[in-house]
C-alpha cells in the first residue's frame, strides 16, 4: 500500500544524505508508516537523536520537534525531556556505536529506570560517519579502518545488553532488520504503543564502509544477506542461547 | 533564616521558577542536589509564567548516571519547557563540558553551580579553591561568551542563583554560579527576600528560533510540544535550525551572535561594588570568599593609615575590563589575591594594557585553605616591591 508520508517530512530536507545501499532511509519510511498506521501526532512527539549516520534520520528529515544532540547522549537528554513533560511521546533514532558505545551508560540506565522511551537503535555494525571504523557491535574478523586485520573483539548483543539492564519484565526489546519490512513496521508499532522502556534494533546495512571492506559485490548482496542469515524466534531464552555463526537472531524477546 | 551557602542557593532557584534538577554526586555540591530531591517533588509548577503548559504537576528531580548525563538531561528539561539547573564540582565540571557546548550552540538558557574544591582532578574534595576561574570560561572547545557570578556570602547564594536564571533567561546561555566550598558550606543569616524580580519563560513566539529579536537579544526561548516542528542541533545552524555545516556565512553569524549577544549587553551584566575606593592607593581586587578577607585586610589597612581600597567582583564573566580602564588616577598598585595560581589576575593586566602607573601584584594560594586577612594586611603594608608572591 502506497501512503503518502510528505506532511510528516521537511521537503528542504531532501535529498537524504544517506550512501547507496545505506538501509537508513527504510528504516526512516519505517518509522513514518508506523506513525501513520498508529495515528500519532506528530506535533506531541519529540525525536531525540545522537552523532552518526542514524542521528540523521529524524533530524533534520522529520516534520516534527527534533533534537540532535551530542555524541552518544541523546537518551540522557531524551530522560530529561520525558520526565519534565509526561505527554510528550518521546523517541530516540540513532546509532549502534552511539548508543552502545559512548552512550553505553545512559542507555543501561534508561533500561534500568523503565522510562516511557522508545529507542529505536539503527545498527550498522560499524562507525559510517567517522569512515567505518570498529564498533562494539562488529563481528569478530570484520573488517574496518582501524581493524584492517580483521576485529579481534567480541561485539556486544544489543538486545542482551538492554535485556540484562531492563528492571521490568514488560519492557519491549526486540530486533529486526531492514529487509524484514512488514515486521518492521509492526515492531515500531508495538515499541510506539508499551507504556514503559521499549528498545528496538534494527539491522541497517552499510556498505560504503562495512560492505566494501567485508566482500560483499553489491549493496544489494548485503540486503539480500540479511533475508539469509535471520534466524526467527518467539523464545527469549534463545536470545542466550543462540550461537550460530554469522547469522542473526530476530524476534520480540520481551514485552 | 540561618542557613548553609548550598541550601540558599536551592532556595533562590525555587524563587527563580526552576522545576528541574538533574545531578551527580559531588562534594562539595551535593547539599544542592539533597534539598532539590526533597523540594522539588512537592515544589508546584506556576500555573502561569511560562512553564511548561503540559506540566500540571510538581518539580521534578533526577539523580543521573554521571555529570554529562545530568547537563543533558537538564538541557532535555529546558526544551521541554522548564527552568532548570545542575550542581558539580571540578571534576564533574570537567565531564559538562561537551553539554556547556552544546547549550551555547543552542541556546538553551540553564544554571549550572560549580562550587569549587581543591584541583585539579579529585585533589581535595572537602577543601576550597578558585581554581575554575578559566575553566567556566573557556572550558568548551569553540568561541563563545557565557556569564559566571561569584558570590561571598549566604545572601548571593540565594540573589545570585535568582539573577542566574533572569540572565539565563534573557541571553539563552548557561549562566554559572561560580561557588566556592568556603561559601557553598558556609552558615549565616539570610534574608529571603522575595522582592527580586523573576523573568519568566517566554511563552509562544513565531520568530525563528536561532535569531535575535533586538537590541543583540536573542529570540524567546521556544518549547517543544506547540507544533512549532523545532530544530534543534549542536551542528551549525541557520536561525529556523538547520543544519548549515558547510556555509562559512552561516558559521560566522552564529558565533558572532552568540559572542556579541554578551558582549554588546556587557553592562547590564557585569556587577561589582568597591569599599574606601574613592581616595585608594593600593586597591585589593578579591571575588568570592577571597574578597571577605580582603575586605578585613583593607578595614585593618585603613586603621593603620595605609589608603587601602577594596573592588569586589560579583560577575567574573563578561569581565568588566571598563572597570579597569576608568580606574582613578590615585590607585598606584593592584593586589590579586586569589585560590589558584593566578588565573583572574590575567584579565586586570590585560584590561590595563599599557597602564604602566599600576603595578599589579598577584597572591597564589592553593593549599586548600581560604585566604586570610592577616596574609592580604601583610601585602598592604609590605614595602617590598617584588611583585610576585605566592602562599609558601
Amino acid at each position: 500500500m502506497l501512503k503518502n508520508l510528505d506532511k510528516y517530512i521537511r521537503p528542504e530536507s531532501f535529498p537524504t544524505p544517506f550512501c547507496t545501499g545505506c538501509g537508513h532511509g527504510i528504516l526512516m519510511g519505517a518509522i513514518l508508516r508506523a506513525i501513520d498506521e498508529l495515528e500519532l501526532d506528530i506535533d506531541r512527539m519529540v525525536f531525540v537523536s545522537g552523532i552518526g549516520c542514524a542521528a540523521w534520520i529524524p533530524s533534520p528529515h522529520f516534520a516534527a520537534d527534533t533534537i540532535h544532540t551530542t555524541h552518544g547522549r541523546p537518551v540522557a537528554f531524551a530522560t530529561g525531556i520525558k520526565l519534565f513533560n509526561p505527554k510528550l511521546k518521546v523517541v530516540v533514532v540513532s546509532g549502534d556505536g552511539d548508543l552502545s558505545a559512548i552512550g553505553g551508560n545512559h542507555l543501561i540506565h534508561a533500561a534500568r529506570r523503565n522510562i516511557n522511551l522508545t529507542i529505536i537503535c539503527a545498527n550498522n555494525n560499524i562507525y559510517g560517519m567517522t569512515g567505518g571504523q570498529l564498533a562494539p557491535t562488529t563481528p569478530i574478523g570484520a573488517r574496518t579502518s582501524t581493524t584492517p586485520a580483521g576485529s579481534s573483539e567480541p561485539p556486544f548483543d544489543l538486545c542482551k545488553l538492554v535485556l540484562g539492564a531492563s528492571s521490568s519484565d514488560n519492557a519491549y526489546v526486540a530486533r529486526t532488520t531492514v529487509w524484514h519490512t512488514r515486521e518492521l513496521i509492526k515492531y515500531l508499532k508495538k515499541a510506539f504503543s508499551v507504556p514503559g522502556f521499549s528498545f528496538l534494533e534494527v539491522i541497517s546495512p552499510c556498505y560504503t564502509h562495512f560492505g566494501r571492506r567485508n566482500k560483499y559485490a553489491s549493496p544489494a548482496e548485503m540486503i539480500l544477506d540479511l533475508k539469509d542469515s535471520a534466524v526467527r524466534t518467539k523464545k527469549q531464552e534463545d536470545l542466550f542461547t543462540f550461537k550460530e555463526k554469522n547469522k542473526i537472531l530476530i524476534g520480540e524477546f520481551s514485552g | 533564616m540561618y542557613l548553609q551557602g548550598n541550601q540558599a542557593c536551592v532556595l533562590g532557584a525555587l524563587k527563580a521558577g526552576c522545576r528541574f534538577y538533574a545531578g551527580y554526586p559531588i562534594t562539595p555540591s551535593s547539599e544542592i542536589m539533597e534539598e532539590m530531591a526533597k523540594t522539588l517533588p512537592k515544589y508546584p509548577c506556576p500555573a502561569e509564567g511560562g512553564a511548561c503548559p503540559d506540566s500540571v504537576g510538581n518539580g521534578v528531580f533526577v539523580q543521573m548516571e554521571d555529570e554529562i548525563g545530568s547537563l543533558a538531561a537538564v538541557i532535555g528539561a529546558v526544551w521541554a519547557g522548564a527552568k532548570a539547573m545542575t550542581a558539580t564540582s571540578g571534576p564533574g565540571l570537567a565531564l559538562m563540558l561537551e553539554n556547556i557546548g552544546y547549550a551555547v550552540m543552542t541556546e538553551t538558557p540553564c544554571v549550572i553551580v560549580n562550587v569549587q574544591r581543591a584541583g585539579p582532578s579529585t585533589g581535595q574534595a572537602t577543601k576550597p579553591a578558585s581554581g575554575d576561574v578559566m575553566s567556566v570560561r573557556w572550558g568548551a572547545p569553540g568561541d563563545y561568551e557565557i556569564i559566571a557570578f561569584s558570590p561571598w556570602s549566604v545572601q548571593e547564594m540565594y540573589e545570585f542563583t535568582i539573577k542566574a536564571f533572569n540572565l539565563a533567561e534573557t541571553y539563552r546561555v548557561p549562566v554559572f554560579l561560580l561557588a566556592d566550598e568556603a561559601v557553598g558550606h558556609l552558615k549565616e543569616t539570610v534574608e529571603l527576600k522575595e522582592d527580586i524580580p523573576v523573568i519568566p519563560r517566554a511563552g509562544k513566539s513565531e520568530t525563528p528560533p536561532f535569531s535575535n529579536a533586538a537590541n543583540n537579544l536573542p529570540s524567546p526561548m521556544p518549547m517543544f510540544g506547540q507544533g512549532r516542528k523545532l530544530s534543534v542541533t549542536g551542528s551549525t545552524h541557520d536561525e529556523w535550525g538547520y543544519r548549515r555545516t558547510q556555509a562559512p556565512e552561516a558559521h560566522a553569524v552564529l558565533i558572532n551572535r552568540f559572542c556579541d549577544k554578551i558582549r554588546k549587553n556587557a553592562e547590564k551584566i557585569v556587577e561589582w561594588e568597591t569599599y574606601e575606593s574613592e581616595d585608594a592607593e593600593i586597591l585589593v581586587v578579591a571575588y568570592g570568599f577571597t574578597a571577605r578577607s580582603a575586605l578585613r585586610a583593607v578595614r585593618l589597612a585603613r586603621e593603620k593609615g595605609i589608603k587601602a581600597g577594596l573592588l569586589r567582583l560579583k560577575t567574573l564573566w563578561p569581565f568588566p575590563e571598563k572597570i579597569f580602564q576608568e580606574m582613578t588616577p590615585s590607585v598606584k598598585k593592584i593586589i590579586v589575591p586569589e585560590m589558584n595560581q593566578g588565573q583572574l589576575i590575567r584579565e586586570i593586566q590585560s584590561a590595563l594594557g599599557g597602564l604602566i602607573r599600576c603595578e599589579v601584584i598577584p597572591y597564589h594560594k592553593t593549599n586548600g585553605q581560604v585566604i586570610t586577612p592577616d596574609e592580604i594586611l601583610a601585602l598592604l603594608t609590605t614595602k617590598s616591591t617584588k611583585n610576585t608572591k605566592d602562599y609558601e
